[in-house]
């Protein structure tokens, strides 16, 4: 097919003015250079929700290792310029933990690291759940569990139509995958033969009303996704080393879509939140307890 | 559509359809013309809409087998790349089932999708109530950012493809099946936010939106030979409306019918009782759609007879209203 179309920022490719540094995919570094950024993460979430009257905690601190991996390592992106034509794209499923995306934005210089004491303030570009059309980075809307794997779909068979390499990723939840559009877009995923389509479920076993098993039996993901003709993987997704591996694997494979289940724990890195997770899926630290949490994420190893 | 399968071709009592008029072999050229035009569809596609381009352009044509939610959310997806993606869908099972995929995925996204809802309406009452399609034009109309468009019949239709470029978003673009009194000759000129003023007059004015355009036209033509001069207003354009032509027609001509194969609430009398309000016109109004109950079944034909969709009833209640009586 004879590509035509093509945006306006390609006309901008050679504009360095703005230090627009390329990063590109699978750069170099270390497993333990991710848990410090992880650490770091977990503890400006903690940061940018104590400007807002409340924040999804526990399901934010579950994903952490795993958006470090991807913002930090895997992610094909340009620095200063979050539209970039040729990015990667990074859709979050899971919208309500936005507030883990906002600080790794920020360090891309996306937008400034001022923006950060606004969330969830009145009219804040920066959202409990991410606005394209608000924040800069924000690859597509969510908030509405189980539309982002289609979407994702959607710009995967695009990428390939215009002849681009593109990656997309999508960050599931795993109570998420309970909706029904979500095996619809796994059927035709496999079906369309989606090779650069990565979905990445957060498996932390938690729902709103309990353990997601107790809640609406899920298990065993990984095969259920195989058996809708998934290259499925399954990792320890707090662990860098590994989930660097799992992303590298699955940039390899060229004839199905790629899910890779990632284990985690439903608030992981402060005690009392691994401790009742669904207390801590919506709330608000204060005082001692903030101290607290900081403390332990400081202090882990 | 010479080898393809056509789901919705009947055989002894079929309806006439528009569709295997003009509108198929309209979508075909404009695919043509532009290679960026898309087709998404959950299973509908070989039909007669767009079967077409479909036999001729396999590779521009994704199925999205019988999962409407996904084929909109996936249309929103590849419309961020730039194409321009048509998502044909059933009038049942598109507004009302992808609601908030329309909303939040298309609509609130702003990408460049259009959806092409067909079968709408009564049109295919003889499957049963689960396929009426009444709904769509109170649940588009509420959506913010989503043009919503009806044309009035098959040539109108085939203008109003390319006449969604002058829309940056998304538009809905609702199709009738019906061909009873067609009201255009020619594809005509489409302008977003206006209606087509099809006749002129100062007696009183029918406004009607899809069939109910047609019924218009029929109406005011039964009325002239009564010696009533009747304006007619084809609102093929309900999301925007256009207010000015609804206080233009209730000042200049003090009576407003609205008609529409569409329930009674939330469509295109909802829409221009809304007008009148606002803007405190002193001004005989009425709406005629499809009563607030389940309805019955039956071919189309018959059901517009049945609920009074016809040119007759149309003409009777604009004596009515004329008459001061309702």
């Amino acid at each position: 097919m004879k590509v035509t179309t093509v945006t306006q920022s390609d006309e901008n490719d050679g504009d360095a003015s703005k230090a627009q540094i390329e990063l590109p995919r699978f750069r170099p570094v270390t497993a333990s250079a991710l848990h410090e950024r992880a650490r770091q993460l977990r503890l400006d979430i903690l940061e940018v929700i104590s400007h807002a009257p409340m924040g999804h905690y526990s399901s934010s601190l579950s994903c952490a290792e795993i958006l470090v991996t991807l913002y930090h390592h895997v992610l094909r992106l340009r620095r200063s310029d979050p539209d970039w034509q040729d990015r990667d794209r990074f859709l979050l499923g899971k919208g309500h933990v936005a507030v883990a995306l906002w600080p790794l934005f920020a360090e891309l210089d996306f937008f400034p690291q001022a923006w950060l004491q606004t969330f969830g303030q009145l009219g804040s570009k920066l959202t409990d759940h991410p606005d394209m059309h608000r924040a800069p980075g924000v690859d597509f809307s969510s908030g509405s569990l189980g539309h982002n794997l289609s979407v994702g779909l959607g710009m995967a068979l695009a990428a390939r139509r215009r002849q681009r390499d593109h990656r997309i990723y999508v960050l599931l939840g795993d109570g998420e995958i309970h909706e029904g559009q979500v095996w619809e877009a796994a059927m035709a995923a496999a079906h369309y033969k989606a090779a650069n389509l990565v979905a990445i479920v957060d498996a932390n076993g938690s729902c709103a009303d309990g353990p997601t098993e107790s809640v609406m039996g899920i298990e065993p993901l990984a095969e259920r996704f195989a058996s809708f003709g998934w290259h499925s993987l399954e990792v320890d997704g707090h662990d860098a080393a590994t989930l660097m591996g799992a992303f590298a694997q699955a940039s390899q494979c060229v004839d199905k879509p790629v899910c890779i289940v990632a284990r985690t724990l439903k608030g992981k890195g402060i005690s009392f939140m691994e401790a009742s997770p669904r207390e801590w899926h919506l709330g608000a630290l204060n005082g001692a307890d903030l101290e607290r949490a900081r403390q332990e994420i400081r202090e882990a190893e | 559509m010479s080898g393809m399968s056509d789901p919705f071709s009947f055989n002894a009592g079929a309806v006439e359809s528009s569709y295997v008029g003009n509108l198929g072999e309209a979508f075909r050229r404009y695919g043509e013309q532009d290679e960026e035009v898309l087709l998404i569809s959950p299973d509908l596609g070989a039909g007669p809409v767009t079967g077409a381009f479909v036999q001729q352009f396999p590779e521009r044509f994704i199925d999205a087998g019988i999962a409407e939610c996904n084929a909109m959310s996936m249309a929103a997806g590849m419309a961020t790349y730039g194409y321009k993606v048509f998502v044909l869908q059933m009038g049942a099972f598109g507004a009302l089932k992808c609601a908030e995929q329309i909303r939040t995925d298309i609509a609130f996204s702003r990408v460049p999708v259009r959806i092409l809802s067909a079968w709408s309406g009564l049109a295919m009452g003889f499957f049963g109530t689960t396929h009426h399609a009444l709904e769509d034009i109170a649940i588009t109309r509420a959506i913010p950012g989503l043009t919503v468009l009806a044309p009035a019949d098959d040539n109108a239709a085939s203008a109003m493809l390319a006449a969604s470029e002058q829309v940056a978003g998304p538009v809905f673009i609702r199709l009738t099946d019906a061909n009873v009194n067609p009201v255009y000759d020619a594809p005509p000129e489409v302008r977003i936010g206006r209606f087509g003023r099809v006749r002129d007059g100062s007696d009183g004015t029918i406004i009607g939106t899809g069939l109910g355009a047609q019924l218009a036209v029929g109406a005011a033509d039964l009325l002239a030979a009564e010696g009533l001069s009747i304006r007619v207003l084809d609102a093929y354009s309900l999301k925007p409306l256009d207010e000015d032509a609804i206080v233009l027609a209730a000042r200049e001509t003090g009576a407003l019918l609205t008609v529409e194969e569409h329930l009674v609430t939330g469509g295109l009398g909802s829409a221009v009782g809304e007008v009148l309000a606002r803007n405190a016109l002193p001004t005989k109004f009425s709406i005629h759609g499809l009563p607030d109950e389940t309805l019955t079944v039956g071919m189309p034909d018959e059901l517009y007879v049945h609920y009074g969709l016809t040119i007759e009833e149309t003409a009777r209640r604009m004596r009515v209203l004329l008459a001061g009586k309702c």
